[in-house]
């Protein structure tokens, strides 16, 4: 009986979440996977640009950005009619990019070209170019607008860009092969992945000082296959999640002590990662098994996996 | 005559003056035979190792911006009859500490024999030789290309998975040659497979391309490979003489895999996972050819210097050489994992690719070769088995 309830109460959790809808860009199959938040079941499959990665919404919500490398654009997908309705130009080869809280400008990730293009979205034009270091990759905006983060893969540096001159104000050593950089609610931190280290840095966003730096080890999973890649900050400040790559888990981190919580086993290879807007449940993009694992945040389980295309990468959540 | 005098100190002065420090890198390669292609597919090569090593310091130079570190390569092209310790002497009064090196085995030890040599890193970028990882090794000197072992391992670890255990070894005429196949032979031991055969390529192939050539082949290859069954043939053809033969003509219908075929190597131009799209496409734009096994391990040796420079905060060559060796340092190599050298005989640890002639097939080591430190050391010779001594 205790069984029967404690699944009642989880259905009832699912079933809760709100109306939202998650988008995963599967980098081999040039497709958008669209899942449905309440069904959690694929409710779509939106044809775009060939090596879809970076994907971000825009700021009235009504359009998905998606970075298409190969096509060297980022496409405009309409979520009404769920079609390409246009493209934006991007530099050469964009991977990540992030929105500016102005909504007005992207910033993009060049990889091949070592710059951060910066892309005046209603002008449809490359307004300026930053130059960072080799291989740029995962982009960051604080919330107060006042920088934009890049990383840079193969030089190893956190690239800290004032978002109104466009100057470089800080370039910072982190550890190999950075990936994502994202920037705390509160625009007080920025944290950084680092791939082949398997750690996550956190920096003071005004001193660039460090605060932490955080280890991940994952009981029978060899060190070199321990990698951080994802990473999602709630909007309380209170957790934060980290995708360990080809350990197939997320780590849960308790934002304030920096310390690991737990670990959840989810797909393989799980690359990005997607809180839902009320930072219930979260979403991660596992490449190497083609699906989506869905962990419910309160009940600390994984809760379902949805097969989606071949090599899902970005994922990201509109409500 | 004074002002052109004060000009010149000046622009001699500049570089230490300024806040950039340089790092100058040698690197050394020899003069070669031109290879006579086996396909008409087959690119011509005429910079293998210097095109790998260009591109490291473009990498290099560009975190070096960064972190006001300036990398310098120095090229020396060995001339046939040349003295390798000539060229090292010239480096040395250039102020180089760091030489990867294109040589084969015989040269790198002359070169890294001649007496300026001792307060010198020599990177091996080219020679595969299992005995300058044993009893020929040298403080002086690290490796990044892989050895013959860490190749035969990298195989036998595959064709282990893949169950084919009966193995059909065929062995070119070259010294290279036979020292792959005993790796082969070592490797086949270590994981369990079977030697149930054993021949020598003594054919000369000649005009294969002529427009009988075929005719002789196919004559030729059943007879050779007419042996007890197998499931599959191991060729050591490290200069390319006869392998690209094999496939489709032997007695048996069985794969051929080693040097031809399935190809073990430390890197492919097939290779587009773990960011390998990026160093090739730069390799490509750099080069306008592709990356070979050579050009990569030339890539990695200038920027493991590159990175120990960045991570040690130091322009100080002791200090990078200390670094370089140390536990801390990983090169991101653009095959999954973090890249590093082993203390016991200076090679560097990394994944090997098991690569068809189109796509990427696997990477070893194979999952479930365990080993304490790190799964890596499961390639080549390990801590225990090791007759290096420093």
């Amino acid at each position: 009986m205790p069984v029967l309830i404690a699944f009642f109460l989880l259905a009832l959790t699912l079933q809760a979440a709100s109306a939202e809808t998650i988008y995963v860009s599967n980098e081999q199959d040039n497709t958008i996977s669209v899942i449905d938040g309440q069904s959690l079941s694929l409710a779509a499959t939106i044809p775009v640009g060939r090596r879809p990665r970076g994907i971000g919404l825009s700021a009235d919500r009504q359009k998905l950005y998606v970075a298409a490398g190969d096509d060297n654009r980022i496409d405009v997908v309409d979520l009404k009619t769920q079609k390409v309705e246009g493209s934006l130009p991007s530099g050469e080869d964009p991977e990540l990019f992030v929105l500016h809280p102005d909504g007005r400008r992207l910033f993009v990730a060049n990889e091949n070209d070592n710059l951060v293009s910066v892309l005046d979205i209603p002008e449809k034009r490359i307004v300026s170019e930053v130059e960072v270091g080799v291989e740029p990759e995962g982009m960051g905006a604080s919330p107060d607008g006042r920088i934009v983060v890049n990383t840079s893969e193969t030089t190893s540096m956190l690239h800290v860009i004032d978002a109104a001159s466009l100057e470089l104000i800080d370039n910072i050593l982190v550890d190999t092969r950075p990936r994502v950089a994202q920037i705390s609610a509160d625009s007080r931190q920025i944290w950084v992945s680092s791939e082949l280290r398997g750690t996550v840095e956190v920096f003071d966003a005004d001193t660039r000082e460090s605060l932490a730096k955080i280890v991940f080890e994952v009981p029978g999973v060899p060190r070199e296959l321990v990698q951080a890649v994802g990473i999602q900050l709630t909007a309380d400040g209170s957790r934060a999640y980290v995708a360990l790559g080809p350990a197939n888990r997320v780590a849960e981190i308790d934002a304030k002590s920096f310390k690991v919580l737990r670990t959840y086993l989810v797909g393989q290879r799980v690359w990005h990662i997607a809180l839902s807007p009320d930072d219930k449940r979260l979403y991660t993009a596992n490449g190497n098994s083609s699906d989506v694992s869905v962990i419910d945040l309160a009940g600390q389980e994984v809760a379902k996996t949805i097969g989606v295309g071949r090599s899902p990468w970005g994922i990201m959540v509109a409500p | 005559m004074k002002l052109l005098l004060a000009f010149i100190a000046l622009f001699l002065a500049s570089p230490v003056l300024g806040q950039e420090k340089t790092i100058a890198i040698g690197v050394v390669t020899q003069t070669r035979d031109p290879v006579q292609p086996v396909s008409p597919l087959d690119q011509e090569i005429r910079d293998e190792g210097l095109a790998g090593a260009r591109l490291g310091i473009a990498d290099n130079a560009t975190t070096g911006r960064f972190t006001k570190q300036r990398f310098t390569l120095v090229e020396q092209t060995l001339a046939k009859d040349a003295k390798p310790a000539d060229a090292i002497r010239d480096l040395a009064k250039e102020g180089i500490r760091f030489v990867v090196t294109d040589l084969d085995a015989p040269l790198l030890t002359a070169a890294a024999s001649a007496p300026e040599a001792r307060e010198m890193l020599f990177l091996n970028a080219r020679a595969p030789d299992d005995a300058l990882r044993n009893e020929s090794c040298r403080a002086n000197m690290l490796h990044t290309i892989p050895s013959r072992a860490m190749l035969a391992d990298a195989l036998a670890q595959y064709l282990m998975t893949k169950h084919w255990r009966r193995w059909f070894l065929v062995t070119g005429s070259a010294p290279g040659d036979k020292l792959q196949a005993q790796a082969f032979r070592r490797a086949a031991m270590r994981f369990g497979a079977e030697i149930v055969g054993e021949k020598e390529w003594t054919f000369k192939p000649g005009h294969a391309r002529t427009d009988t050539g075929h005719v002789t082949l196919q004559s030729e290859i059943p007879a050779l490979t007419q042996v007890t069954d197998h499931d599959v043939l191991v060729v050591a053809d490290e200069t390319n003489e006869f392998g690209d033969y094999l496939s489709y003509r032997t007695a048996r219908p069985r794969p051929v895999a080693g040097t031809h075929g399935l190809v073990t190597t430390g890197w492919s131009e097939v290779s587009e996972q773990w960011g390998a799209t990026q160093l090739q496409a730069r390799f490509e734009t750099l080069s306008g050819r592709k990356m070979t096994a050579v050009d990569y391990a030339a890539w990695a040796a200038i920027r493991a210097v590159g990175e120990a420079a960045t991570r040690s905060r130091s322009n100080d060559p002791a200090a990078i050489m200390a670094y370089l060796r140390g536990s801390d340092f990983i090169l991101s190599g653009f095959k999954g994992q973090g890249q590093s050298f082993r203390v016991w005989d200076g090679q560097m640890r990394q994944p090997i690719l098991i690569a068809g002639p189109r796509l990427l097939v696997s990477v070893s080591p194979q999952a479930g070769y365990l080993h304490r430190g790190s799964e890596l050391d499961t390639l080549g010779f390990d801590q225990g088995e090791s007759r290096c001594r420093f």
